[in-house]
Order: C-alpha cells, then structure tokens, then sequence
C-alpha cells in the first residue's frame, strides 16, 4: 500500500510527464489557450492512460516480454518479443482513445464538440506512448503499480495543462513585446513552471 | 482536350529546392508548426544524442513520407491513422535496433525518446499535411527538409546546453583550465531539461523579430 501511494505521488509531481520529461507537448501548448478545453482534455488523458498502462503492462507481462510465453508452451521460454513493443503498445492505444472517442460522444457531446480533433490526437500524444514505455522499463511488479502509475502520470499531465492555461489567460492583459507573444512566451513559462516543479526532487519517497 | 503529354518536373527545381528549405526558417517545424517539441527538449543535453536523434528522426520522416506518399491512392479514409501509425512504427522499430547496434551508448541515453519518435508530431504532421496529397519525390524531399529544420534547432539547442553546462562540444572540453582556475563554473542549470524551454522560447523571439510575418494577432 505505501509503495502505491509512493508510485502515485511520484509520476504526479516529480516524474511529472510535463515538467520533467516533456511528454505531449505539442497538444499541451496548442490546447492550453483556454481553461476549459483544457480540463477537457485533461481529464481525457487521466482516463486514456489509466487504461492503457495496465492493458500495456499485462501484455508486456504475459506476451512480450524476453520468457514472457512460458505460460503457454514450455518451448516457447526463450522467445524474446520485445522488439514488437512499439507497435503492440500503439495498436492497444489507437483502440482505447477510439473507445474514449466513442464513450465521451455519447455521454458528453458539448465536451466531445469542444475539444474537437485533439480527442483523437491523443492517440499520438507522446505523453500515452511514454506512459507505456516508462512502464515497461521501469519493470513495475503488479498490476496495481502499473494502474497507479499511469493514472498519477495523468493527474500530472492534468495539472500541467490546467496551469499553463490558467496562466496564459491571465497573460493576455500584460505587456508583451510583439515577437514573444504567443508562443514564445508560452515556451518560457512552461520552463519557469518546470523549474518550480524541480523543487520537488528533493522528496525522498 | 490537350494532347500533349504534361512535362515532368526537374529533380530539383525551385519548387521542390522550396520543401528543402523552407523548413529551415519561415515553415520550421519547431519554432513555426509546433511539431516535435517533446524530443526535442529532452535529449539536448547533450550534442551527441541531439544529432544521433536528428538523423533518426530525419530518416523516418523522410522514408515514411515517401512510403505513404507512394500508397497515398490505396489507403482507405477509415484506416488511415491506423497504417500510418504501422509504417512508423516499423521503421522506428529498425532505427532503434540499428541504433542499438551502432552506438549503444547513445541509444542507452535516448531510452525511450527513440520509441517517442512514433508520436512524434512531426512525422504524423507532416503525413498528413503533405505525403497523403502529393508525389513521393516532394514528399521525400519535404520530410528531409522537415527533418533538417528539427535537427538544426536541436543542435542549436545542444551547442549551448552542452557548452555552458559541460563546458564541453561532443564530449571534448572546450573551455580551458584557465577558465576554471579563474573561478568559472560550469552553469549547472543547462542540465536540467526547463533551460531547453527558455532556449526555445529565445530562439522563437529571434526568429520572430527577424520575419515579421510569423508574428501573431494577439
């Protein structure tokens, strides 16, 4: 239970996907004009990742993994199918945010139109594909781990945009100079805000 | 009706030389698209993992642009994703296991940033927006322009990360003892990942106070 709750608190501030590895960048800056759209995707991400970590982990367990297909057939023992991890992990995460995609048009079509195409971005938003990859070498042992792992790295993902966006409406009524507006500013806060987050490097867990 | 046949267009015309450049300053996919940012931040600690992940991104830019260019007329609209998704992956898959031929070293700092370059937005960007409506050659040419302009800002990137923070340029020191004995110290903070940001962020007012036309409305 305490490493859970230490896997949890970790991927949320100090493995942040954001602020220490830089995951899912591109959907981070272009979405994060509005704090609306914003808690949208974020939550859409909790949800993806949340899923497809542990779906991730139990195939990488039992299928890919060097030994992994011992289960099956005492002869398969020594195959190694890690190689196939990429696209494995790609294919389970393309399925799941078609389902996400397909679960939030039903139930929430003001949510579904308002964040338009980056539900089905988040497909190739680094940020998922990392979740997995992460997990994979970091060799959690359960399957508990691996789903508290990915939906901490969501919440951290969650926070992050949610910030930034908060931020950037606020900026909107400062006194930029013309060719930092925008994006470039956006750049330099997003560093700020990630030197502010290595401040939790310190804690021991 | 015309009869005549329609002329083919030199190798390298101003048009196709157009796709090699263009990325380099007013079309780069960093600073101007905002595409292929997470790598580039992440592996610039360095400038040798920042090259060796230049020309691999470059290469699978390039060869999947050329790939889906070339199956452009055959690839159902529903499935589209998904057999894009595949090409990369398979050529991403090659590219690590040469890497980790290669230069196991670099590809061991790399870790998962080689698997990353599956989602990242600039090979599907520039599938999308290019290779899916044009011929394979431009479609090649435009992913090794793409790839350059990428691979330009990550060295730049890397040059002073690596210069301020090792004090060092593809692992040779190059700031001399002298240096250190007068009481310099190497700028620790380059290290960290959130000065690639602030180095983005410097690298877009330049660009943006040279070109006026990339300026935004608000």
């Amino acid at each position: 239970m305490q490493e859970l709750f230490n896997i949890f608190i970790r991927s949320i501030f100090i493995d942040n996907m954001v602020f220490a590895y830089f995951l899912g960048m591109c959907s981070f800056l272009a979405v994060s004009k509005t704090v609306n759209t914003s808690v949208g995707l974020g939550i859409a991400v909790v949800f993806v990742l949340g899923i497809t970590v542990p779906v991730d982990y139990l195939l990488n367990e039992y299928v890919l993994k060097a030994g992994a297909l011992a289960w099956l057939d005492e002869s398969l023992a020594d195959m190694d199918l890690s190689f196939l991890s990429f696209i494995m992990f790609i294919a389970i995460i393309a399925s799941m945010v078609q389902l996400v995609e397909m679960v939030v048009e039903k139930f929430s079509p003001a949510l579904y139109s308002s964040l338009g195409i980056f539900l089905p971005l988040i497909a190739v938003n680094c940020a998922i594909l990392g979740g997995s990859l992460f997990m994979q070498e970091r060799e959690y042992q359960t399957v508990a781990q691996a789903t508290v792992f990915g939906i901490g790295s969501g919440i951290g993902w969650f926070l992050a945009i949610v910030g930034i966006a908060a931020i950037r409406e606020k900026m909107r009524y400062s006194n930029i100079p013309a060719p930092l507006r925008g994006l470039g500013i956006t750049f330099i806060l997003t560093g700020l805000m990630g030197i502010a987050f290595m401040s939790f490097l310190g804690i021991k867990l | 009706m015309s009869t005549a046949k329609q002329e083919r267009e030199p190798l390298f015309s101003s048009k196709n030389r157009k796709l090699l450049t263009s990325p380099l300053n007013l079309n780069n996919p960093i600073t101007v698209q905002v595409l292929g940012v997470c790598s580039a931040l992440a592996v610039t600690a360095k400038l040798k993992p920042a090259f060796v992940m230049a020309i691999s991104v470059t290469v699978v830019t390039a060869l999947s642009n050329y790939i889906i260019s070339l199956l452009r007329n055959g690839i159902p609209p529903r499935i589209r994703i998904i057999v894009q998704l595949v090409i990369i992956a398979l050529l991403v898959i090659v590219v690590d296991q040469l890497l980790k031929a290669y230069v196991y070293d670099v590809s061991k700092q790399l870790s998962v940033f080689v698997g990353l370059i599956i989602t990242n937005c600039i090979v599907m960007g520039r599938l999308e927006a290019f290779a899916m409506s044009n011929k394979p050659w431009p479609s090649l040419l435009d992913g090794i322009g793409n790839g350059l302009g990428y691979g330009m800002i990550l060295m730049i990137i890397g040059f002073f990360r690596e210069l301020f923070g090792s004090g060092s340029l593809w692992g040779f020191p190059v700031i001399p003892q002298s240096f250190y004995e007068m009481g310099y110290k190497n700028n620790g903070f380059m290290i960290l990942p959130p000065m690639a940001l602030i180095l983005v962020g410097i690298i877009i007012w330049v660009q943006r106070s040279r070109n006026k036309e990339l300026l935004e409305e608000n």
